[in-house]
């Protein structure tokens, strides 16, 4: 915790800068719920945060079981922050397996609250513990605070009547509780919440709700062990604005529906479940009024190919996957290239190869997105930063999708997907709108009839009079968009496809420099999640007196005409990415610069302290 | 739906022949079918811009290029997935799908299975040649065992499918078939799959006369084809031959070929074609020369009327839609939210 010299007298409660939170239990133990509701409560207090939700990918792993441990870690503060955090500055561990997996993150003396509750034998043997860590001396570098939560829970239900495996149920409510009278959060809108979601069980919302506030209590009328009291987390100075909490995934849903709005076209989705995406078709089959179709096909390449056959009707095809997915989804990709129809697809990354880390994040197909199609089969790329971002990009991927005539592959990963921050709500009337223009003119008309600005082809839509074709993923030719399988007709195809997807560099922003000068010793050049961690290392250094930038690129195909330039700026270029050196390969190859990797391929995002040693590795053996 | 007015003045079978050199085989089968289905169109009244050719990849996939339509030639065995988009783009259009027995039933098996059960109102045009045509001859899902091939030359030892039987297992709702050679009776039964609101499926014995030769001949030949084609017709006695025709064996849930006019049977006793008896189209979608005819036209017509899956979909926007278009930034402004005043001191409000 970062705290403040002063300590305010009239509450009690110890100022705090900054805290790190980390709640851990069981797969069923509510722990997503109870740091979510911890979250957006925090953000109605005006804090800054950042979240890190990490659960398994089995649904309910056998109770008590490490592999079974799903965590939530919320990071919050009185100024700007990017990060979860690095290490928990507190960890609230519901069983022995919570405590066994997370105990090693948590920092040198910090608070430990644990479900005494819950340390049977059983849990203990399950968990791998040979004696009870709590009797031991093995927790004593941390300020430990020892609560039979189920046992408080059980009483603090008693009067509703709940069998017994609800009531206990409700100990995630308790162990809220007690957090937010450690953290002064307010209750209010999580009991709002808790009556909206058992709306049909009152008895249980209200049972729910007494946990909470029992837990509460509890933190003003017991006596805490020395060292362990309240604090005060004072509200962030964010930018005047309308602010909400918002996962990338949410996101995502609503940038692709304003993007629809902006080209005055109707979306259709064609999506197949797969972690992390699935819940962009979700929030998107809830948003059918907002001029969307949603189709959940019977695989991958059907979602694609139905997304296709949309896009040629007129509307706009959409598809949202993640890598083993995309993989699938290649093939089709290809014909929507070859024929020149507009698609976007949303690529969740997740740890790979083959089925990987379903629900863990990584940046791995960014070299599969850029060049994992048969063929000389040129796209755009885009990829989205933070989970707000992904907001903007998605509207980008259907702006640069339907002026040319392109699938657009938006990368996000499983870090934005879940992880949430409070977003200034953007005033969808402040974009300037792109509307499509469709051909209607049957006069010099065939299929490949190209804008002579964007290489575009013009779009000709079934059910438009005189404007009969037929499209493939046969090669065309070029005069005349029948099939042609002439040598340099085809030469000449593959070069226009290439210029037309190169020439979006024309039509996106200039690589800026997110932070610092723009020339010094060493540029750090970040791509999609990683921006937080990379932007607070660097901020980190600086504050040491190195000379340090970062440049984060979020179109990755076409990149910024000056990018080449701005690399050459700096003396060194430091690439940190979650994969084995991706980024890192295209800079050197695009741009023959000497850039260095750094590479971290746990499922886990970089921690800030990993990329400052880095940088000041970097910086100190050159 | 509204169907769109017939075009006026009416239109022909040059109409719907586009100006490409058609580039099949001399002597295939194909060239029958595209010449059948050039012909039905002006009879159906359709407009060629809401006409909507969907196909894989294969020899008969190349049809949408011969069609003066709306043609879009996708990927091999996914014509079914992007033909759903496009229903979904547009319920109103026209689609018509055309696969092979290996785009159709092997690359595309999935896809097949789900276009059916999910009825799309589209019409489905098989072309079963019982062989990989366009990459040379290879043995196909619905090439018979002991099939000699480049990829079996021991004979194939792969069990085949039986298309219509397939069809009907998925749950679709229309299913036919035809001969390519006999055009009067194919046209009859691809306006029936037209009419059908839902998916219409039409298998057509066509033939390769560079890989398969005579694949059919011994039902489809002229000496041959009347002793071994049954023609069903819905209400009348399934009859085929001179004096031949089917019935139930009593006791017993299989069907016998029996003789009018010997042992007693009249024609009263043969088996009465009842299309919307999915059990009986089971039956006679499993008949096989030599002990039975082959069985054309329509064997099977749901009289269910399930809406067709863009329908329903389409059905549901308008449900979601009923008060206009949703306004996104209110969306975005539902829940829990809070405003930051310029002045950092002040309060944050709910």
């Amino acid at each position: 915790m970062d705290t403040f010299a002063s300590t305010n007298s009239t509450t009690q409660r110890e100022l705090i800068e900054s805290v790190v939170i980390r709640f851990a239990g069981d797969s069923g133990d509510g722990m997503q719920l109870t740091g979510s509701q911890f979250s957006d409560t925090t953000a109605l207090m005006g804090n800054d945060l950042s979240t890190l939700p990490d659960f398994p990918a089995e649904i309910r792993a056998p109770a008590g079981t490490t592999f079974g441990v799903s965590g939530f870690q919320v990071h919050f503060a009185a100024h700007d922050i990017m990060t979860p955090g690095d290490a928990p500055d507190v960890l609230v561990a519901m069983n022995p397996a919570a405590l066994k997996v997370n105990l090693r993150d948590l920092k040198p003396g910090g608070l430990l609250v644990v479900n005494t509750g819950a340390f049977t034998a059983g849990n203990l043997k399950k968990a791998g513990y040979d004696k009870n860590p709590l009797e031991d001396s093995s927790l004593d570098g941390y300020r430990l605070l020892k609560i039979d939560i189920t046992k408080h829970t059980l009483q603090s239900v008693e009067s509703f009547g709940l069998g017994n495996k609800e009531a206990v149920r409700a100990k995630n409510m308790w162990t809220l509780g007690l957090m937010m009278w450690m953290f002064g959060r307010e209750r209010d809108s999580t009991a709002e919440w808790l009556r909206g979601k058992f709306a049909k069980s009152p008895n249980i919302a209200e049972a729910n709700i007494a946990a909470l506030n029992a837990g509460h209590v509890y933190g003003e009328t017991a006596e805490m062990p020395q060292g362990i009291h309240a604090y005060e987390v004072p509200r962030a100075r964010l930018q005047e604005g309308h602010y909400r909490n918002v996962t990338g995934n949410e996101a995502t849903a609503w940038g692709l529906l304003t993007g629809g709005k902006l080209a005055g076209l109707e979306l259709v989705l064609g999506s197949y479940p797969i972690t992390p995406a699935s819940t962009i078709l979700h929030y998107l089959s809830n948003l059918r009024a907002y001029g969307i179709t949603t189709f959940q096909a019977e695989d991958e390449i059907a979602a694609v190919c139905a997304a296709i056959g949309a896009s040629y009707a007129g509307s706009l095809g959409i598809t949202t996957t993640s890598g083993p997915g995309l993989a699938l989804k290649t093939e089709a990709i290809g014909l929507a290239v070859s024929t020149e129809l507009p698609l976007v697809v949303v690529d969740v990354q997740r740890g790979g190869p083959s089925t990987g880390l379903p629900t863990k994040t990584e940046q791995s197909d960014l070299l599969f997105a850029v060049y994992g199609r048969n063929g000389d089969c040129p796209l755009v790329v885009l990829a989205a930063s933070t989970p707000g971002d992904c907001f903007t990009m998605a509207v980008e991927a259907v702006r640069l999708a339907t002026k040319y005539m392109t699938p657009v592959i938006l990368l996000t990963d499983g870090f934005l997907a879940n992880s949430a921050e409070p977003w200034k709500i953007p005033d969808i009337n402040s974009f300037e709108p792109f509307p499509v223009k469709q051909r209607t003119d049957p006069a010099g008309f065939h299929p490949f009839l190209r804008d002579p600005q964007t290489l575009a082809r013009n779009w000709a839509v079934p059910g438009t009079p005189g404007l009969e074709h037929r499209i493939g993923g046969l090669e065309k030719n070029y005069d005349s968009g029948n099939i042609s399988y002439d040598p340099d007709n085809h030469h000449k195809m593959v070069k226009v496809r290439a210029a037309k997807v190169a020439g979006v560099a024309d039509d996106i922003p200039l690589q800026k420099i997110d932070q610092g000068e723009d020339s010094g010793d060493l540029l750090v050049v970040g791509w999609g999640s990683t921006f937080g961690a990379i932007s607070s290392a660097v901020l980190g250094a600086r504050k040491a007196g190195l000379k340090v930038s970062h440049a984060h690129i979020r179109y990755m195909h076409p990149m910024p005409k000056n990018l080449g330039e701005v690399l050459k700026r700096f003396k060194h270029v430091l690439v940190p990415e979650m994969n084995n050196g991706m980024l890192v390969k295209i800079l050197r190859s695009d741009y023959l610069v000497d850039a260095r990797g750094l590479n971290k391929i746990a499922g886990q995002p970089f921690k800030i302290a990993e990329i400052e040693a880095e940088i000041r590795g970097l910086l100190a053996s050159s | 739906m509204t169907p769109l007015d017939p075009p006026n003045p009416p239109l022909t079978r040059k109409d719907f022949t586009s100006d490409q050199e058609v580039r099949w085989c001399p002597g295939c089968g194909d060239y029958a079918i595209l010449a059948a289905v050039q012909r039905m169109l002006p009879e159906l009244g359709v407009r060629r811009e809401n006409t909507v050719f969907v196909s894989g990849i294969g020899c008969s996939s190349r049809f949408p290029y011969y069609m003066n339509t709306y043609g879009f030639h996708t990927i091999h065995g996914r014509a079914p997935a992007v033909a759903t988009g496009l229903k979904l783009a547009n319920p109103q259009l026209d689609v018509w799908l055309v696969t092979g027995d290996g785009d159709g039933l092997s690359i595309g098996g999935n896809h097949l299975i789900h276009v059916l059960r999910r009825n799309l109102n589209l019409q489905i045009i098989l072309f079963n040649n019982r062989i990989y045509g366009l990459t040379k001859g290879q043995y196909s899902p619905t090439s018979l065992l002991g099939k000699r091939s480049p990829s079996s030359p021991m004979g194939s030892v792969d069990n085949p499918i039986a298309p219509a039987a397939f069809a009907l297992g998925c749950g679709a709702r229309f299913v036919a078939r035809g001969v390519d050679t006999d055009a009067k009776n194919l046209i009859n039964t691809l306006k029936r799959a037209h009419e059908f609101q839902g998916t219409g499926f039409v298998e057509v014995f066509q033939n390769c006369p560079v890989f398969n030769d005579g694949a059919f001949d011994h039902f489809t030949a002229k000496d041959v084809a009347a002793q071994q084609q049954l023609h069903l017709e819905h209400g009348k006695p399934m009859r085929f031959g001179d004096d031949k025709g089917l019935r139930l064996r009593p006791g017993s849930l299989d069907i016998e070929v029996v003789t009018v006019g010997e042992n007693g049977v009249t024609e009263a006793d043969l088996l009465v074609h009842d299309e919307t008896n999915r059990s009986q189209a089971f039956l006679l979608a499993n008949l096989d020369p030599p002990t039975f005819p082959v069985a054309v036209g329509v064997l099977f017509r749901s009289d269910e009327n399930l809406v067709p899956f863009e329908v329903g979909m389409h059905e549901q926007n308008k449900q979601a839609r009923a008060r206009g278009l949703g306004d996104i930034n209110a969306l975005m402004r539902k829940g829990h939210t809070w405003k930051v005043d310029a002045d950092p001191s002040a309060d944050p409000a709910g």
